[in-house]
């Protein structure tokens, strides 16, 4: 890529990121650091607002680039991931949503912790979502790291090690000064920008083969070589069974773990009501079916217009399909037009990864102070002390993830998102279902429900090929592989459901109806809710 | 005892402070007598079984039509790759159709929640809280 599209891309983020900073300080002018400013930012975002939060939440770069790629690449496989991460809402929505933001406060353990004795419960879930946080923000720093490389023709390693540190440092500035408020913002600016960037793309593909779809497809299957298998199932995971299990077993892990996320829970307890939480997922659902319908005609749409064997001389993961493309939709590469379109989406990407990572560390910050912390001292802090310790526990998180992300940058890390997936749906949803609907559900099944889904996951992960035994392994030289799967979601979200229920019909202890009926009528009406 | 924040307590649920109300001489009914007492009641039945009745078929309905998908869609390639119409072939007519009752979907509960629940479910809520706040004795 040329100096001019550097340039250009540098200048709309450095645009981007001055707003974010403005933002922030606007937001935190007169803030009065309580917990319920920092975690949940004062509960009073409309459902709307709300609504794009989640949904900048949500779209991470993975998917904008990523997904567009894959379908560039294989064509119809790639589709695969766009129904998962979508129909995974209705999970939330109709299970989880309006009942978590009835009966919880601040995190995910709030909720379950309320009806068990607390700190076991609160220790676990701290725990797993910590781990879920940390999985999700190493994949989003490297792939930043990445990303620069790809698009602005990185110098090398040091433009890859500055940019996860700039990325962490500015994840660190917007949490700790701004909290969720400022989170919040950020994320609407970028899920706006998101879609205004790929509506606009859309558009121009669209435009380009006069509206028809079907032209668009049959070019794009001519131009793959494929021909009519581009458009059908089978290019990627369609090779033997052990890559078939696999995307079964990635697939079930989205459409699970969304409901887990702990970023994606929090963000219901920054409106006032369930029946807001309701609506904003009902934006979110609008807003990221949209998305992801759009990335579908992006990716058929860099196959046909760019070609295959472009997108994969550039990358071989097809992850720059809607850079190249944008530039050929401008006008090509000489052209002012291509130029700006480049740089344009080049800014949108930086910008979706620096709003999903503040929401990861936001939350995971939450976890900290709000679960283990203040489980693990022996004397209950105080809130203004919780909140300090929770922007420490931000700086902390921003320090560990710049850390990993830069021993990690060389490596292929884009598992770590569905693994991110899966241990949310291992470790957080069954003991949240349990609790949530369960009326002999007990302490010892909730902890055994989180740590049953929580050390299969990662135990699974480190046993199979992802991290020994084949050449895109992380340590390919040694082989201490014994699980087939990449995801290990098809054994341990099962043997999460499993471990809470054995917990539970092993406990000595009875369970407490009366703090079941509260758990109930509170998640169904909203009566107490904060 | 309350200090002038609302959160001081933000560590515990806040869910037990009725249990500790210690009006002398009085023996307030406890705060889960109340919530006891709601869930037996015959309109909070009502508002969960319309709740459940709702809930349960359309998560069986939609889980299986989306695991039938991603197995069709990794061991049938034959299958979806019958063509429909143009282009169009089984698997992007599965995959949009995806998107397609997913959205329905949304639709559909939201509206049977406006309609049928989220009022019944109000009253229940400012019920249960006037519960709840004379067990208290006002202590809060």
């Amino acid at each position: 890529m040329t100096d001019d599209h550097q340039s250009l891309a540098l200048l709309l983020f450095s645009v981007f990121v001055a707003i974010t900073l403005a933002i922030t300080t606007w937001v935190s002018r007169d803030r009065r650091g309580s917990a319920e400013e920092f975690y949940a930012g004062g509960r009073l975002f409309t459902p709307m607002e709300n609504g794009f939060a989640i949904a900048g939440d949500y779209m991470s770069a993975a998917s904008f680039l990523g997904i567009s790629g894959l379908i560039a690449l294989f064509g119809y496989d790639g589709m695969l991931y766009s129904v998962g991460f979508l129909v995974a809402w209705l999970v939330v929505l109709f299970l989880v949503a309006e009942l978590v933001r009835n009966c919880g406060r601040f995190t995910l353990a709030d909720v379950v912790a309320a009806r068990m004795r607390e700190r076991p419960v609160r220790i676990a879930l701290g725990t797993s979502s910590v781990t879920v946080s940390v999985l999700y923000l190493v994949a989003q720093m490297v792939g930043a790291g990445t990303l620069v490389a790809l698009l602005l023709g990185g110098k090398g390693e040091a433009a890859r090690a500055w940019t996860v540190i700039g990325v962490g440092v500015l994840m660190v500035i917007y949490v700790s000064w701004g909290g969720m408020r400022a989170t919040t913002w950020i994320q609407i600016v970028k899920s706006v920008l998101l879609l205004g960037g790929t509506v606009a793309l859309t558009a121009l593909v669209l435009v380009r083969f006069h509206g028809d779809f079907d032209q668009l497809l049959l070019t794009a299957a001519e131009r793959s070589g494929h021909g009519e298998a581009f458009l059908a199932p089978g290019l990627k995971y369609g090779s033997d069974w052990t890559s078939r299990f696999d995307f079964i077993s990635l697939g079930l892990a989205l459409v699970l773990g969304t409901a887990g996320l702990p970023h994606i829970l929090s963000r219901f307890y920054t409106v006032p009501t369930a029946r807001a939480a309701r609506r904003s997922v009902v934006w979110a659902i609008g807003l990221i079916g949209g998305f992801y319908l759009m990335t579908i005609v992006l990716g058929f749409g860099a196959a046909a217009i760019v070609g295959p064997e472009a997108v994969r001389g550039s990358n071989a993961a097809g992850n720059t399909a809607v850079p190249l493309l944008a530039l050929d939709l401008g006008g090509g590469a000489d052209s002012t037009g291509g130029t700006v379109l480049f740089a344009v989406v080049a800014a949108v990407a930086f910008a979706t990864i620096l709003a999903v990572v503040a929401g990861i560390t936001l939350s995971s910050s939450a976890s900290v102070a709000h679960d283990l912390y203040a489980s693990l001292r022996r004397r209950r802090a105080r809130p203004r002390r919780e909140v300090a310790v929770a922007r420490v526990a931000a700086i902390g998180i921003g320090v560990a993830a710049i850390a990993l992300g830069l021993l990690a940058r060389d490596l292929n890390v884009a598992f770590l998102v569905g693994l991110a997936f899966a241990v949310a749906a291992s470790a957080n949803l069954p003991v949240l279902l349990y609790s949530l609907f369960w009326r002999d559900f007990t302490t010892r099944g909730a902890v055994w429900a989180v740590y049953g889904g929580l050390v299969p996951a990662v135990v699974l992960v480190l046993l199979s090929p992802v991290v020994s035994g084949s050449p895109e392994s992380l340590f390919p030289g040694v082989d201490f592989q014994y699980f087939p799967l990449q995801n290990p979601g098809l054994v341990s979200i099962p043997l999460g459901f499993v471990a809470g229920w054995l917990g539970t019909v092993t406990s000595a202890e009875l369970p407490d109806e009366a703090k079941h009926a509260e758990t109930e009528v509170r998640s169904l009406t909203g009566a107490g809710a904060v | 005892m309350y200090s002038d924040d609302p959160w001081y307590d933000a560590l515990a649920s806040g869910w037990g402070e009725a249990d500790v109300t210690d009006a002398p001489g009085v023996a307030p009914p406890r705060a889960g007598d109340v919530y006891l007492e709601v869930q037996r009641s015959a309109a909070f039945q009502e508002v969960r079984s319309r709740y459940r009745r709702f809930v349960v078929p359309a998560v069986v309905g939609f889980l299986s039509w989306y695991v039938a998908y991603v197995v069709a869609a990794t061991t049938a390639p034959g299958l979806m790759a019958r063509p429909v119409a143009g282009a169009m072939n089984v698997a992007m007519v599965a995959g949009l159709g995806q998107f397609l009752t997913t959205f329905l979907l949304t639709w559909a509960y939201v509206r049977h929640a406006r309609l049928r629940r989220d009022r019944a479910a109000l009253e229940l809520r400012w019920d249960t809280q006037e519960l709840t706040r004379v067990t208290r004795g006002g202590a809060s």
